[in-house]
């Protein structure tokens, strides 16, 4: 066991990689009642393309596997893991993102039990035709509930606007169509591919003691018969630079229109600190732009363009990455035509000064202290880092490091105008 | 051993609150102000918040301010409006990094204290009226905030519901007020409010976070210069049964339909069966071993969310389900049957302890940020009651099957409201 001490924010982080290959990170918090686990692979519905493990031909399975395989791994044949947390005392999930699949639980007390039934039941699936059936209807409702909600269609719109081809643009749950082919051998073939303990990170945070928590795990993966695996090959078409679609908009139910403009990601094959650099850069290039305190927010404001549904968001996974800027907007086309063309004039430098360089530095890092007060965050933001080879108590350090040359630098690589999209919902 | 420490102490028109922790990397303040919850004044107090947050009169425009707070190392400042039971309540919140973990030491609470106070006392206001064009723009994103409860689908059904069915109380109305109200607000209207709010709400100001009691009381003596007041209080009422339930069924563009079921719980917090009901909505329905989730969801595949909830200081149970519109009938049977089954104490041993041991998590999860503990804490102010955290876990603990029963008992259906799609719209 390795322990990592972070002065400046006052944290020590556990860490030891098991001989099967599960990376285990434990992070004791004092003075809080909970303890939160997550225990996730790296896999989600961008995996839709791979040699399964024990073939030599790449197979291509039904869209949404990885979410509907996240549902069916609760389900054991005496019942549903859920009731077992309750009876311990844990509320737990799980969530199925583009590339990762989390299973996690918190709770006050009985960690050492929940810890057990955590890694006990991802690691032990049960599939049959029968409740994969069943699950159809489950999902199903899943399904139209995001259907039916405009928030969710705008931003996958802008998504499918942007990807010619990369499975990012598949809806993560798939669509009712899509989920009809799954069956119990298919599931069992992503599990076997995806859930090795090589391909896996457990993260603890909570008032624990590191040493119990470590010996807990390496005992339980010591009676688990895990052979080595070689390395998961995962298939993806090559992606075109520029967007697939310049602007669609789709009518719903609505008052209030939406409006996203997007940026298709310039730089998604770096990792380790290059990225965290990268993606901080970007971040505070955002904030500089359409932060409340930019004059940009308050002509949008000022102009009615803008209220307080107004976000801009950056996200960047291996191979695929986007920036996105939105709101509800009683002007959808005056609101993208602002936006684009004030990311077309920050190209070249617009709108960047040392000042608000500097206080905008200053606020992301008393965000990302705030954000430390929440174990969530904590293991789920971690976790994400990590497989990126990335470390999240790097942040503050690379925020402070961060010049003027570097958002100048982010600002000319990310923005172009063919890599710009709109999308918006518009009432019916 | 005591979870919370709270320090309450009555200050001249306010009460202070103070809880220390080391817990958190961030101290925090809210500032409430409460009052009844009527049509006359809903609508000036949503928008009242977003006013006072928008300038000062120190930071007379948004830029400034947000530029200043940016200063703070990203202080968090935000408003918000809600309703608990039949009051109205103003949140003003400030989220301060602690800056033992900053490499600059300055003392950031006070800072945001000041803050507060210059937020809350010396608005950008002159001549008994705000600062126009503040005023214009905040009206504005108002009227989209109020609009735009139409477009989430989910929530829009829940809202209906409560109206429909508490139709001539003051709880049908949305805590963002109402829409042709907004337009006939002035810059004077609103500042003559704002000045009534300060002299007659009841208000409280919470303070968590590593810092010294004596610092927080000593700062607070300077800046919270305020009058004696008597709060209004509500008067709980008896609302009559209804001699058949109320049905309401509303078709809209969307794919799948959301059913929401109100109940009258007939029990408050504070009350002594309080308790009991908490327990009987974890096994109904709260949680994802309740009987709805098990028996709509799991058993029938009919949806992917069951659930119910409780609105503690109004005595109302809410049921919500997404589910395709023409198993409308054989939800809502599934629903009645559980509810049946509730009352014939129809429930094991196991349903108890699972759900008397994850409401223990989840009351002291709430307690593990500062925002749950204060919200926990502003029970007792809604409701007059003392009730501590040690209370609450003890009530759970003791809740009996025979109170369960009764509590289930008590429960009666009040309206079924159904949003579905049209046949032929989609």
């Amino acid at each position: 066991m390795e322990k990592i001490q972070f002065d400046q924010l006052q944290e020590e982080l556990y860490y030891e990689k098991m001989s099967n290959g599960l990376d285990v990170y434990v992070l004791p918090k004092q003075g809080f009642h909970k303890t939160y686990a997550t225990f996730t692979t790296k896999y989600g519905s961008v995996d839709n393309e791979f040699v399964p493990l024990g073939k030599d031909q790449f197979t291509h399975v039904p869209d949404g596997i990885a979410h509907f395989l996240e549902h069916k791994l609760f389900e054991k044949e005496d019942g549903d893991v859920f009731q077992q947390f309750s009876k311990q005392g844990a509320s737990a999930n799980a969530f199925t993102t583009f590339t990762r699949t989390t299973y996690l639980f918190s709770s006050t007390s009985n960690v050492q039990q929940n810890l057990e039934t955590l890694i006990n039941f991802v690691q032990d699936p049960y599939f049959t035709e029968k409740t994969v059936e069943k699950e159809k209807g489950i999902i199903g409702q899943e399904i139209t509930m995001y259907e039916d909600n405009p928030d969710w269609r705008v931003y996958f719109g802008l998504i499918e606007n942007m990807y010619h081809h990369h499975p990012v643009r598949i809806d993560i749950a798939g669509t009712i169509q899509s989920i009809d082919k799954i069956t119990k051998d298919l599931l069992y073939e992503c599990y076997y591919t995806f859930y090795h303990p090589s391909n896996m990170l457990l993260f603890v945070v909570g008032p624990v003691n590191p040493e119990e928590i470590m010996n807990q795990v390496r005992e339980n993966q010591s009676k688990k018969n895990y052979q080595n695996q070689p390395e998961i090959r995962r298939h993806f078409e090559k992606e075109p630079e520029d967007v697939k679609e310049k602007l669609r908009v789709l009518p719903m139910d609505v008052k209030t229109p939406k409006c996203y403009v997007g940026i298709k990601g310039a730089k998604t094959d770096i990792k380790g600190i290059e990225m965290l650099r990268y993606e901080l850069s970007i971040n505070v290039l955002l904030e500089m732009l359409f932060g409340k305190s930019s004059q940009n927010y308050f002509d949008l404001y000022e102009k009615g363009l803008i209220d307080d549904s107004f976000f801009f968001d950056f996200t960047q996974e291996e191979g695929f990455g986007f920036a996105m800027i939105g709101s509800d907007t009683m002007n959808p086309d005056e609101f993208a035509k602002r936006i684009q063309s004030v990311l077309l004039d920050a190209k070249t430098g617009a709108y960047l000064t040392e000042d608000a360089l500097e206080r905008t530095k200053k606020k992301k890092i008393g965000a990302f202290l705030r954000s430390l007060n929440s174990p969530e965050f904590i293991a789920n933001q971690f976790t994400r880092y990590a497989f990126h080879e990335m470390n999240l108590f790097d942040v503050v350090p690379t925020l402070e490091q961060l010049t003027f040359d570097d958002i100048k630098k982010v600002a000319a690589e990310l923005i172009a105008p063919n890599r710009l999209t709109t999308f918006q919902v518009t009432p019916k | 051993m005591t979870v919370v420490d709270e320090i309450v102490k009555k200050k001249k028109g306010y009460t202070l609150h103070f809880v220390k922790t080391d817990q958190y990397k961030t101290n925090t303040i809210v500032w409430k102000m409460k009052a009844p919850l009527e049509n006359e004044t809903v609508t000036l107090r949503a928008l009242l918040p977003n006013v006072l947050q928008n300038s000062s009169k120190k930071y007379p425009t948004t830029t400034s301010l947000q530029s200043y707070l940016e200063e703070l190392y990203g202080a968090n400042f935000f408003v918000d409006v809600g309703k608990k039971g039949e009051y109205h309540i103003m949140s003003f919140s400030i989220e301060l990094a602690n800056e033992k973990f900053l490499k600059e030491k300055t003392p950031l609470l006070r800072t945001g204290l000041d803050f507060l106070a210059s937020i809350l006392f010396a608005p950008n206001a002159e001549n008994g009226r705000f600062h126009e064009s503040s005023v214009t723009s905040e009206k504005r994103i108002l009227k989209q905030r109020l609009q735009s409860l139409f477009d989430d689908k989910m929530r829009y059904a829940s809202q209906r519901l409560i109206e429909e069915m508490c139709e001539n109380e003051p709880y049908a109305l949305h805590p963002y007020g109402r829409l042709d109200d907004v337009d006939s607000i002035s810059s004077e209207s609103l500042y003559q409010y704002y000045e009534r709010a300060l002299r007659e709400d009841e208000l409280d100001l919470y303070v968590v976070g590593d810092v010294d009691f004596e610092e927080v009381e000593g700062a607070c003596d300077q800046l919270f210069l305020l009058s004696d007041r008597q709060p209004k209080l509500v008067k709980k009422r008896s609302i009559p049964s209804r001699s058949e339930v109320k049905v309401v069924k509303e078709q809209q563009y969307v794919k799948q339909g959301k059913l929401n079921i109100g109940y009258r719980t007939h029990v408050s917090f504070g009350d002594p069966d309080y308790f009991a009901l908490q327990v009987f909505n974890g096994i109904f329905g709260g949680f994802s071993h309740s009987k709805l989730f098990l028996n709509v969801r799991e058993k029938e595949s009919l949806a992917y969310y069951a659930s119910s909830r409780l609105e503690s200081h109004k005595g109302l149970m809410m049921v919500m389900s997404g589910i395709e519109s023409k198993n409308y009938e054989k939800a809502v049977a599934i629903i009645h049957e559980q509810l049946e089954a509730m009352k014939n104490g129809d429930f094991s041993e196991k349903e108890i302890e699972q759900t008397k041991a994850v409401i223990h998590n989840q009351l002291l999860e709430t307690i593990d940020t500062q925002r749950g503990l204060i919200e926990m804490l502003y029970h007792n102010v809604l409701a007059k009651k003392n009730v501590t955290v040690e209370d609450w876990l003890q009530g759970i603990v003791e809740a009996s099957d025979s109170e369960i029963v009764k509590v289930a008992e008590k429960i009666e259906m009040d309206t079924i409201y159904f949003l579905s799609g049209q046949e032929g719209l989609n």
